[in-house]
């Protein structure tokens, strides 16, 4: 009680501070006309032009967005007359016989994406619980955090020398007990990494927004007689849901795009994968993979409309995201 | 704060002013001729005092970068084809600098070396022969005793002028591929795993038991990986090496040099061997460039036909033979500046 009633004292501060705060900027504005006309002009004019800069950067973004949208466009056009719709269904891409269809690479990105993201996600939720809630101060603790932070700093190239040379070869002899060809590379493979690369972000997002749920509402319920684990379960994530969410989401966009770590061991095959050991390929590994080469208006447009698509399902995952986001915390 | 950014201004136009002013060559393209390319262009550069930029961006790469008249010169691994051309705005010249060859690399447990037959490297790249005691490997390999294990057939990912040169051989030599896979720098491979560059090919190679793929002979060389010997047209089961490599040239062959010469009629050529080639525009007054620029560009050229064909043989290149060098004097002859001969 001791520790609410503290809250209280600090947040009648914050309030006191805010009113005083309010009235200065208040007798400002009303002194704006009377004396020192030229300090106030000069602090009006950073202000505005404080603003316009603010403005100028956040439309600046928009337009790039917009250029790199209207670019693909305009470039895919060539392919777009050329393929159509079947693009997007065809399973044959085939740069010899001219035949561009993405529909395998489509399911390679979707695949290994949310693969990662499901085998992430307790590893992430773990150390976001660990670092947020358990051990929030120490020594251990931002060992851990920076570790993590860490992971997010590692170039994907250097993740997939890692996989080729460490988790190839494990999965490999797993397929040889299996029982299975014993590629090594693959879907698997591919989300195995790709779920490290990812961990990093839902995990230290997790844990900023677990470490942010107020200690009032956690006290009231251990107060009820709530064990750690159910106060954890009934209070801590359902009040950080739309938060770790997020951080989810913007792992997924990671895992969309990847394109390095996961073109070294996916296996770059251009069939339908059978199950999550065969080879595959996705949208990014697959421009990475023929762009440098691609000679021929419509081979070069087909590649450039695989961007399109990928920008487009990206799209569509962050908006569909957000829109759940949204909705969880509407409920709440 | 003005006045340094006056400076930056002042020096960055420096430079351009240099860089125009000096006498430097700009090029793009093909990755697999880089290690003789730099060699070539940083001697040239002693003795000469001509620098030479050359971008390793791949074949695709050159050829737009010169389409579009960013570079003096471009450099690919596969000649232009009739339609490539045609896009460009006025004649392109291909000058063949040196040859190169793929060798068919694998992991079979016991160190074997192994020998190979056209249509059996066709069937297995297709997926048709999937284990290593196959009746007719073992046939044409009586004194090995090959494992009942599964052939992984693995291949270049990314396009590749070493992709082009392998499957322009296996669509000659097989109808069947020509059919179904083609010949390309990038294809739909009927069968097997995909790997990025000669070294991703060679490290999966490498890993997996059973496997089976193809690299640049330079890149086997200078790894110390097995490779096959391989029957060739006149029957004889050649070992990729640099002399079987210049010999597959021994061939008649059109004057503009734009030929594949995978399964050579020569008698001890090595049959996956390719030229490698650099592309000029024949008029070289475009684009407001000095004819002193089209000199210095065609003197380099000369020199690499020339002299420069000393350098090829120590980086595992194989040198052009005499013959087919002359053809690229020939070539070099016909460009022009306002429709004069410049050499």
């Amino acid at each position: 009680m001791a520790i609410s009633f503290l809250d209280n004292n600090e947040k009648d501060s914050i309030m006191l501070k805010a009113a005083v705060l309010k009235n200065r900027l208040g007798s400002e504005t009303s002194m704006r006309e009377e004396s020192q006309p030229e300090q106030i002009r000069a602090s009006f004019l950073s202000d505005s032009v404080f603003k316009t800069a603010l403005n100028v950067s956040a439309v600046f973004m928009l337009l790039i967005l917009a250029g790199i949208f209207v670019t693909l466009v305009l470039e895919s056009i060539p392919s777009i007359k050329a393929a159509g719709f079947s693009f997007l269904t065809g399973k044959t891409w085939d740069p010899v016989f001219r035949e561009y269809g993405t529909f395998v690479f489509l399911v390679g990105t979707l695949v290994t994406s949310f693969l990662a993201l499901i085998i992430s996600i307790p590893f992430s939720l773990a150390i976001a619980l660990f670092s947020g809630e358990y051990f929030r101060q120490g020594v251990f603790s931002s060992f851990l955090k920076s570790a993590v932070e860490l992971l997010a700093g590692i170039p994907s190239v250097v993740y997939g020398f890692w996989a080729l040379l460490i988790l190839v070869p494990l999965v490999r002899t797993f397929e040889m007990k299996a029982g299975i060809i014993p590629y090594g590379v693959g879907i698997l493979t591919a989300s195995l990494i790709l779920a490290v690369m990812i961990v990093p972000y839902s995990a230290s997002i997790g844990s900023d927004i677990i470490s942010l749920v107020p200690s009032d509402l956690k006290e009231a319920a251990l107060s009820l007689g709530s064990t750690r684990f159910e106060m954890i379960m009934k209070v801590v994530f359902p009040y950080a849901r739309s938060g770790i969410c997020a951080g989810i989401l913007l792992s997924l966009g990671r895992a969309i795009g990847e394109t390095m770590a996961v073109t070294m061991v996916i296996g770059n095959s251009n069939l339908m994968p059978e199950n999550i050991f065969s080879p595959a390929n996705t949208m990014a590994s697959i421009i990475a993979n023929e762009f440098t080469e691609a000679t021929g208006d419509v081979y070069v447009s087909s590649l450039i409309e695989v961007g399109l698509v990928l920008l487009l399902v990206s799209l569509i995952i962050t908006v569909t995201g957000r829109y759940i986001i949204n909705r969880t915390s509407m409920q709440q | 704060m003005k006045r340094s950014i006056f400076f930056y201004i002042l020096i960055i136009l420096a430079g351009f002013n240099a860089q125009a002013m000096g006498s430097e060559l700009i090029g793009a393209g093909a990755t697999f001729p880089y290690p003789f390319y730099s060699k070539l262009f940083d001697t040239y550069h002693k003795e000469k005092g001509v620098k030479i930029n050359y971008q390793a961006i791949g074949s695709g790469g050159g050829i737009r970068q010169l389409t579009k008249k960013t570079v003096d010169f471009g450099g690919t691994d596969a000649f232009m084809k009739e339609k490539d051309m045609e896009n460009a705005s006025s004649p392109i010249l291909h000058i063949p600098t040196c040859l190169g060859a793929v060798v068919v690399t694998y992991n079979i447990p016991g160190n074997l070396s192994l020998r190979l037959t056209p249509d059996i490297i066709a069937d297995i790249f297709l997926g048709k022969i999937t284990k290593w005691n196959n009746k007719r490997i073992n046939s044409i390999n009586p004194q090995l005793k090959l494992p009942d294990m599964n052939i992984v057939v693995v291949h270049r990912s990314d396009g590749s002028g070493t992709t082009f040169i392998f499957t322009d051989y296996l669509s000659k030599v097989s109808s069947e591929w020509k059919e179904k896979a083609g010949t390309g720098k990038s294809l739909n491979w009927p069968a097997g795993l995909g790997a990025k560059g000669n070294s991703g090919v060679a490290g999966l190679v490498k890993q997996i038991p059973g496997s089976i793929g193809y690299v640049e002979l330079i890149y086997a060389m200078s790894n110390n990986m097995p490779y096959a010997d391989i029957k060739n047209r006149s029957g004889v089961f050649v070992k990729p090496s640099i002399e079987s490599v210049s010999l597959a040239a021994e061939v008649a062959m059109p004057d503009d040099t734009r030929v594949t010469i995978t399964d050579t009629g020569a008698t001890d050529g090595y049959p996956i061997s390719g030229f490698t080639w650099l592309i000029i525009y024949k008029e070289q007054n475009y684009k407001g460039r000095s004819k002193e620029k089209a000199e210095t560009l065609l003197n380099m050229l000369w020199w690499v036909l020339h002299e420069g064909q000393q350098l090829a043989e120590p980086l595992h290149y194989a040198p052009l033979p005499k013959r087919v060098a002359e053809k690229g004097e020939a070539i070099l002859r016909s460009a022009t500046y306002n429709n004069k001969k410049i050499l």
